[in-house]
């Protein structure tokens, strides 16, 4: 079981956290303006990596959001950084 | 008898019987200890050959000695004898032999093993069928019994903790590591899987400190425990897991065996080492035995393996043993396989036969036959790497020790001692180096050896099966393994790898490095099943959740089935579900029915922005109702599929109430949540899950307005300030009630929403209040009947994977919203807007016969049948008196009328497709 560390409750077992995507996904819209391709890679593409990857996780017990910077060969989590600006 | 007890270290005598005779043994006896103390050499059979076989080892690497235990008339299989403690009244019993290990009818297999070599099953058993022969080849090979009647209490707890340092064993070099580590301001936990500190100390003679081994261990264990550190005896850490989270199994005298989950900054490994078997024809008769074994027995237990002992060794750790075991008492000869030997030993010995088929009788070695009743052998050591390698470590090969090493430590474990390949006190703790250096010579086996020789003695596989295997071309470790089962066995072959990977090598003519080892995984040793679950079974697996109400339910006489994860009534009135689902059913059509509804969720988004965020969460707009009025409608997946079904009432224009299903309320939550961080501002909205603070009863039925009229609510129940999908502020009891006009039945109802400590008495009121309208309490089931009859959807039920809300006829939202919200842009894809998609309808069969869930409609296409959709709902509609049903059928909506074909396991029917609104298609009940 991995440890991540929740930028704002600090280091807790990986069962306490649910992924939340790759980051840097933006969402196309407005609809009628979004090809099917364009949709079809926005539901469906990740780069699913090895190695370096950066992620969005939720702390479950807490509820907040934020990025993850990690590698998916060693398991090292290198940063958790808050999505919030202040 | 050969071997037996010398002394005595305790005056008490526990009882306990093997195969049925009754023997005696002492406190502090394994039941290994205890066999050899009263002289039982046969204590097995091989797994296929049925061999008979004696203990080798003396703990965690015994292959022979498994036996079944029953102790309280609990029965236990296939415990090592080597390391399970000896209980008075134990029940001991030899697996794989009948009627005893000594005397198995089996035994005659041994005389067709040249019938059965590797591959044997694989070759044999193709024809017509493997699983023809399955049963009867499964129920000869095996271990041990399982007892079915046994059902052990989820009682084995979990514990979690962190350390500093965890050292993994308790001998010098463990000791010594976790002393450091204390010293420098450091956490120390230390396990061991002994049942004393102290690993090799505990039998082989050192002097550390002044004191003898075994003192300065208990001695050092004392210390660290004074100082605050935990040490765990009895405790074997069997798996290391992503960022040092390490898995031990904690064995408790008179208490349920518990599981740590221990998250260490730094593991110092200090697994010691295990004795290598060395190779030589009928190597596995019972009498011979690992040379640290018997040193282990004669130390702590005072038990001599033998009289006349032949000691065949290829290193210099043999010979402490020899001496201990001659002022023991004991005759010993040491065979020494290396040209030079010491101390009149025989030098480049060579172990040519074993006389005796159920005991050493004799050893021919070099030409010369020795009469004897035990052969030690000493094949060198093994590094216990297991751990580091299952933290990722990388082993490197040491051609001085003829050992796998550790190549370096990892950024979190540390390897030290004999797990290092530092086998003497000197490297460990400096000094002088022993009087015998280890200076093995290896002692691999050669192609083309004579006789049978045994590698995996648990499994039976000889060095003729791997020669097999190399002609047959499964050379490489993996395919090796796998093809003979070489180290697969319950002991995953920590005797036999080594032995195993080197004649794979010389067979091969590759050397042993370039073999390479199979892939080190947890468990360490096979760990019971119930350990590693701790509480989470029978009820505790998934646990259900419970109505604040559920004993005035119970006392109501409801039967509870669970649904969505809660536990609810499914009915009241006793056993017969059908006539009481009826009998609510019809109440609730022609008098008045009360519900338990408070698992609908109640999601509270409060704020500025928290219209933008339940109309971009939702597929219809829900910010233009007015302050007080209740919407239904649906939030769609990403990809355009109906999530969930519910309707969201607007309190004030910066407070909505979502109540979506009750199996949905963490994942609505999570979305909420999810769009609240990622999209809005969150400090401008909030998402609170207030579900458990509120009970929700429901008053449905054409007497539902008097019902709730007479509790004082407080609310103006006229029609016009309060109709259908309006909501109104109300008092109970002191404290606030939420009465909305919603319906799921169909009929004109009022959902009351208390805090959960009112919940009994409104409950109270309402039955009180019902009594001279008829009123029922009302389960599930009758619901859910009642809300197929008006056609009203469960999402996941009557919606699938594929489902969008114009599969259901609800097109106003995508044609006319210019906005964004979740799943706008899939219901658009062409996919989406194919002709031919599924979508929900009601089915009304032919005749009085109920339609089952999952039956297809299918159409015949060029003789060919496909399905065209399935039924979704069904039930005896006691309001209409017939079967209705509801269905996703292909183009449903615009063949209504049309007569289809359904099958069902070769049971065919006929259906009309309908509305899925079977009753009061104009919803005229629900302002009756």
């Amino acid at each position: 079981m991995q440890l991540f560390s929740c930028p704002f409750c600090g280091p807790r077992d990986e069962t306490e956290f649910t992924f939340g995507g790759e980051a840097g996904k933006i969402r196309p819209e407005p609809a009628p303006e979004v090809s099917a391709e364009d949709w079809s890679k926005y539901l469906h593409r990740v780069g699913n990596p090895r190695g370096a990857t950066s992620e969005i996780w939720v702390h479950q017990t807490c509820g907040e959001y934020f990025l993850m910077e990690r590698d998916t060969v060693s398991h090292v989590v290198s940063t958790t950084n808050a999505l919030r600006k202040s | 008898m050969t071997s037996h007890r010398i002394g005595s270290l305790a005056n008490e005598t526990l009882h306990f019987t093997f195969d049925g005779t009754r023997y005696d043994g002492r406190p502090g006896d394994t039941i290994a200890s205890a066999l050899l103390a009263n002289g039982v050499r046969v204590v097995g059979r091989s797994f296929k050959y049925h061999r008979p076989r004696g203990i080798m080892g003396y703990s965690v690497e015994e292959p022979n000695a498994l036996v079944d235990v029953t102790l309280n008339g609990v029965t236990t299989p296939n415990l090592r004898a080597t390391t399970e403690a000896l209980v008075d009244g134990m029940v001991v019993r030899a697996v794989n032999a009948s009627p005893t290990a000594a005397g198995d009818r089996k035994g005659f297999l041994d005389r067709f093993a040249a019938l059965l070599p590797a591959g044997f099953y694989y070759k044999t058993f193709i024809w017509p069928d493997w699983h023809r022969f399955e049963p009867s080849i499964r129920a000869m090979a095996g271990l041990g019994r399982l007892d079915p009647t046994n059902e052990p209490p989820a009682q084995n707890p979990q514990i979690a903790a962190h350390c500093d340092v965890l050292v993994i064993g308790g001998g010098p070099a463990g000791l010594h590591a976790a002393t450091q580590a204390a010293s420098e301001g450091r956490s120390v936990m230390l396990v061991d899987d002994q049942q004393t500190i102290g690993g090799s100390l505990l039998f082989r003679h050192a002097e550390i400190d002044g004191k003898q081994g075994g003192e300065w261990a208990s001695a050092v264990a004392a210390e660290l425990t004074a100082q605050g550190h935990r040490v765990l005896a009895n405790t074997t850490a069997y798996g290391v897991y992503d960022h040092n989270l390490v898995a031990l199994w904690q064995r408790r005298l008179g208490q349920p065996d518990a599981q740590w989950r221990v998250r260490a900054r730094r593991i110092v490994l200090a697994a010691g080492a295990i004795e290598r078997p060395l190779l030589f024809p009928d190597n596995d008769r019972p009498g011979i035995m690992l040379a640290d074994a018997a040193l282990s027995y004669l130390a702590q237990h005072k038990v001599l393996v033998g009289r006349r002992i032949v000691l065949a060794t290829n290193n210099g750790r043999a010979y402490p043993v020899a001496e201990a075991l001659r002022a023991a008492g004991a005759d010993v000869t040491i065979a020494d396989l290396r040209q030079q030997a010491h101390d009149g030993a025989i030098a480049g010995a060579r172990i040519e036969a074993v006389h005796g088929s159920n005991g050493v009788e004799a050893v021919t070695v070099s030409g010369q036959r020795l009469a004897a009743d035990c052969l030690l052998m000493s094949g060198g050591l093994t590094p216990s790497v297991h751990l580091y390698c299952q933290a990722g470590g990388k082993l490197a090969y040491d051609e001085t020790i003829a050992a796998f090493v550790p190549r370096e430590d990892l950024p979190g474990m540390r390897v030290v001692g004999a797990a290092s390949g530092h086998y003497s006190l000197a490297e460990i703790l400096g000094g002088d180096g022993p009087i015998h250096p280890y200076a093995i010579a290896p002692a691999w086996p050669e192609a083309g050896v004579q006789g049978r020789q045994w590698v995996d003695f648990q499994n039976d596989v000889t060095v003729k099966d791997i020669a097999l295997a190399e002609r047959e071309n499964f050379r490489a470790v993996e395919h090796l393994k796998r093809y003979t089962t070489l180290g697969m066995a319950t002991d995953q072959g920590k005797t036999s790898n080594m032995n195993g990977l080197a004649t794979m090598a010389a067979l091969t003519g590759r050397t042993i490095p370039q073999t390479g080892t199979t892939t080190y995984r947890p468990p360490f040793v096979p760990v019971p099943f119930g350990v590693v679950a701790g509480r989470r079974r029978g009820e505790f697996f998934n646990p259900v959740r419970r109505l604040v109400l559920e004993n005035e339910h119970r006392e109501a006489g409801a039967t509870f089935r669970e649904y969505g994860g809660w536990l609810r009534p499914a009915w009241f009135g006793g056993a017969n579900g059908a006539a009481n689902i009826r009998r609510e059913a019809i109440a609730a059509r022609t008098a008045v029915a009360i519900l338990d509804g408070s698992p609908l969720g109640k999601i509270e988004v409060i704020g500025p922005d928290a219209g933008a965020l339940v109309d971009y969460n939702s597929y219809n707009t829900l910010s233009t109702l007015k302050p007080g009025r209740i919407r239904y409608g649906f939030m769609l997946t990403e990809s355009g599929v109906i999530y969930d079904d519910g309707v969201t009432t607007k309190i004030a224009d910066d407070h909505y109430v979502v109540s979506c299903s009750s199996g949905h309320v963490a994942g609505v939550v999570a979305r909420l949540e999810e769009w609240r961080q990622d999209r809005f501002d969150p400090a401008r909205v909030f998402v609170h899950n207030s579900t458990p603070q509120w009970a929700t009863l429901t008053a449905s039925g054409p007497r539902a307005r008097k019902l709730v009229s007479s509790l004082s609510l407080g609310v103006d129940l006229d029609d016009a300030v309060l109709p259908h999908m309006a909501f109104a502020d109300g008092q109970f009891d002191g404290a606030m009630a939420r009465v909305s006009r919603v319906s799921f039945t169909g009929d004109r109802s009022y959902e009351i929403a208390v805090p959960s400590s009112k919940a009994a008495n409104l409950l109270a009121a309402m039955r009180e209040a019902g009594k001279e309208l008829d009123a029922v309490l009302m389960g599930s089931e009758a619901l859910l009947l009642l809300r197929a009859e008006k056609g009203y959807l469960i999402a996941g039920k009557d919606t699938d994977g594929t489902t969008m809300p114009h599969d259901l006829g609800i097109t106003g939202p995508m044609n006319k919203r210019q906005n964004e919200y979740v799943g706008r842009r899939s219901l658009f894809t062409d996919n989406a807007q194919r002709a031919d998609r599924q979508q929900l309808v009601g089915l009304t069969v032919e005749g009085q016969t109920m339609l089952p869930v999952g039956t297809h409609g299918v159409e015949t296409v060029n003789n060919t049948r496909r399905s065209i959709g399935f039924v979704t709902s069904s039930y005896e509609s006691p309001t209409l008196n017939r079967p209705i049903a509801l269905g996703l059928i292909e183009r449903g909506m615009e063949r209504k009328g049309e007569m289809i074909d359904l099958v069902h396991l070769g049971q065919v029917f006929r259906a009309e497709i309908t509305d899925p609104c079977a009753f009061d298609p104009e919803g005229a009940r629900l302002n009756a």
